[in-house]
């Protein structure tokens, strides 16, 4: 018995990127609601980058977006059953 | 020119007929122009549901303008806003470079926003023919 944990096979797990460093989006738009859905959770709460893989820089950009468009009534600041 | 390019959206109340909206818009495109501003683009919305009630009304008008100005004109747009009980919400953002491009290719309908505008468009000429 060996008390070293097995390895655990990172190669299966898909590697995260920045979708907007890939596709070359420099602009979120923030009149865009059904766009800044896919950064928000079902309660409205914007998701980590950690989950999203987005780069530090574009994360920021999105956190103002959505903050934005809440401004406006767009998104919700808060809800129960988004998506 | 010199200035900035800054874009607003604001929300007006949805009791107002869909003339005393346009004149609304209409009002402020003016205070802009005569404040040495260029409005180059008014786009209106219409009425939308809110995420959430404001002033206890479930759907406010929608309309967005574009324009080439300096702060003074900003601040002064924004005192109009305050001032006018038709308005309920309102926001004004400094457009970078990215988001003139942005802009100018919305404009032109580039996006699927307006693809799905365009489509939903016939499907409701379809129904009227049928009834």
């Amino acid at each position: 018995m060996t008390l070293i944990n097995e390895s655990v096979n990172r190669v299966e797990q898909k590697k995260k990127y920045c979708r907007f460093r890939k596709n070359g989006i420099k602009y979120i738009d923030y009149k865009d609601p059904h766009f800044l859905l896919k950064f928000i959770n079902e309660q409205g709460k914007i998701l980590p980058r950690r989950l999203t893989g987005t780069s530090a820089k574009y994360q920021r950009k999105i956190a103002q977006a959505v903050k934005k468009a809440r401004h406006l009534a767009l998104l919700p600041y808060v809800a129960d059953n988004l998506k | 020119m010199i200035g900035y390019n800054y874009e607003t959206v604001f929300i007006l109340n949805p009791v107002l007929s869909e003339k005393e909206a346009k004149d609304t818009v209409q009002k402020f495109k003016e205070v802009l122009t005569q404040h040495n501003a260029d409005v180059y683009h008014v786009e209106e919305w219409g009425i939308k549901k809110l995420a959430y009630p404001i002033q206890h009304k479930s759907t406010g008008y929608y309309a967005l303008m574009e324009f080439r100005g300096n702060k003074d004109s900003v601040k002064l747009l924004e005192t109009e806003f305050r001032r006018d009980e038709r308005v309920m919400r309102f926001l004004t953002t400094a457009l970078d470079k990215y988001a003139l491009e942005y802009n100018a290719r919305r404009r032109k309908g580039e996006f699927n926003k307006s693809k799905e505008s365009t489509i939903v468009k016939p499907k409701k000429e379809n129904l009227a023919e049928e009834l």
